[in-house]
């Protein structure tokens, strides 16, 4: 029940997913997209179980006073406004996204200026990761260099400020030079990726059970 | 009023995750927990609305023909919750693990072949002859740089003689392909990066011009 159980409903799913692209009439046709809402619908549910296991921790942390314990507490305090406002909207709107609820205005203030600093920090460490790891010490790192420093200032207009053919040199980086060894990438992963998923429907693989 | 407010807000966060390039510090902390609880509810709500009431019970409600099938994914999302009831039980949501691992290895399957593998496959095989000689060398290239990439990851047969040869080409052509999206990677944070500028010196303080 705990091993061969899964096992079987793992085969049958992915066996039927895949019988449903090859037969596409019914009761196959529509299976396809019909398993992606199903996939959505669980995945629903998993979310709860992450959420529960977040609350449960910041709830120990105020509880057992440990360090920083207070941050705890800002977390709740983000966690129920969003909840809140959340709520709010989803009863006196149709749509709680669209422009105009309470919900975007606080989606809008808070978590997008939050998102967006988090990314953009990244430049300062990217910036800082290469100044380390740009220096051409073999063939391999100045080919590496080099078409970093082209494609990074062939995009810009002062790039073209620089030589009128630098943005025409990015774009042929771009589209010919690493579309090839991009492609080989691709077709790796999507073998990879086949090899997986069979090795998971035949019950190879099954550290998922673990 | 409302709208200063927001841009007020917005700047402080903004300020206060920047605060982390002197260090990680509380102002940093606080940040990063507000962010932290306010996307897990955020995702709750998104849930609810796009997934839960969207898919399960609107089609419920409308008393859809296919409606009754939904109880397959119900039955599996509830059996994950399963996780909650002490040991002795909750191994019963691995079958809900294994439904989606069936169902996302089965989609993956067809979508990989059918949406990555023959069309890069297709897109490679490019002619040679098209009667103009730029066309004709940057299909060379592009053909040359896939296989020769595909060589270096070919790692069933020992790497010697003219396979070592191709894989060393590989390896200069990965390093190409490394550069570019690592350069483009830059660009896109830098261009993030520009935003929240201009929105700090523009909309906050009205330094710049607001985009």
């Amino acid at each position: 029940m705990k091993k061969r159980v899964p096992l079987l409903i793992t085969f049958i799913t992915g066996f039927i997913v895949i019988v449903s692209f090859f037969v596409p009439h019914r009761p196959f046709g529509a299976l396809e997209t019909e398993t992606l809402i199903w996939y959505s619908i669980i995945l629903g549910f998993t979310l709860l179980i992450g959420v529960d296991s977040l609350v449960r921790l910041h709830t120990r942390q105020i509880r057992r006073k440990k360090k920083g314990w207070w941050y705890s507490i800002v977390f709740f305090a983000g966690f129920f406004y969003c909840l809140t406002i959340g709520i709010i909207s989803l009863i006196r709107t149709p749509n709680p996204f669209q422009p105009g609820t309470v919900f975007f205005y606080g989606y809008e203030t808070i978590l997008i200026p939050l998102q967006s600093t988090m990314f953009a920090l990244l430049a300062f460490f990217v910036a800082s990761a290469s100044y380390r790891a740009f220096r051409a010490r073999n063939l391999d790192a100045t080919l590496l260099l080099i078409t970093a420093v082209i494609v990074m200032i062939g995009r810009v207009p002062a790039g073209h400020k620089l030589w009128t053919r630098l943005p025409g040199i990015a774009n042929w980086v771009f589209d010919v030079l690493q579309m090839g060894p991009m492609r080989g990438i691709m077709i790796g992963v999507a073998l990879g990726a086949v090899a997986m998923s069979l090795r998971l429907i035949l019950g190879i693989e099954r550290t998922y059970l673990s | 009023m409302l709208e200063i407010l927001s841009v007020w807000i917005a700047g402080g966060l903004t300020l206060c995750i920047f605060s982390f390039l002197y260090g990680d510090n509380p102002v940093y902390k606080f940040a990063e927990h507000l962010y932290v609880g306010f996307s897990a509810a955020y995702w709750l709500i998104y849930v609810w609305h796009f997934t839960i009431k969207q898919m399960v019970i609107n089609p419920i409600a409308a008393r859809d023909p296919g409606a009754w099938m939904l109880i397959i994914p119900l039955f599996f999302g509830f059996l994950m919750l399963s996780r909650w009831l002490p040991e002795k039980y909750s191994w019963i949501s691995r079958w809900s693990i294994a439904f989606t691992v069936g169902i996302g290895a089965g989609l993956v399957t067809i979508g990989q072949i059918q949406g990555l593998l023959l069309p890069q496959l297709r897109a490679t095989i490019l002619p040679l002859a098209t009667g103009k000689w730029t066309t004709n060398i940057n299909n060379f290239i592009i053909i040359i740089g896939t296989t020769t990439t595909l060589t270096y990851f070919y790692f069933s047969r020992k790497d010697t003689g003219i396979m070592s040869r191709f894989s060393r080409i590989g390896i200069a052509f990965i390093m190409i392909a490394l550069g570019a999206a690592f350069g483009y990677t830059v660009m896109a944070r830098v261009s993030l990066l520009i935003g929240r500028m201009v929105f700090i010196l523009g909309n906050w303080f009205h330094i710049v011009k607001p985009l």
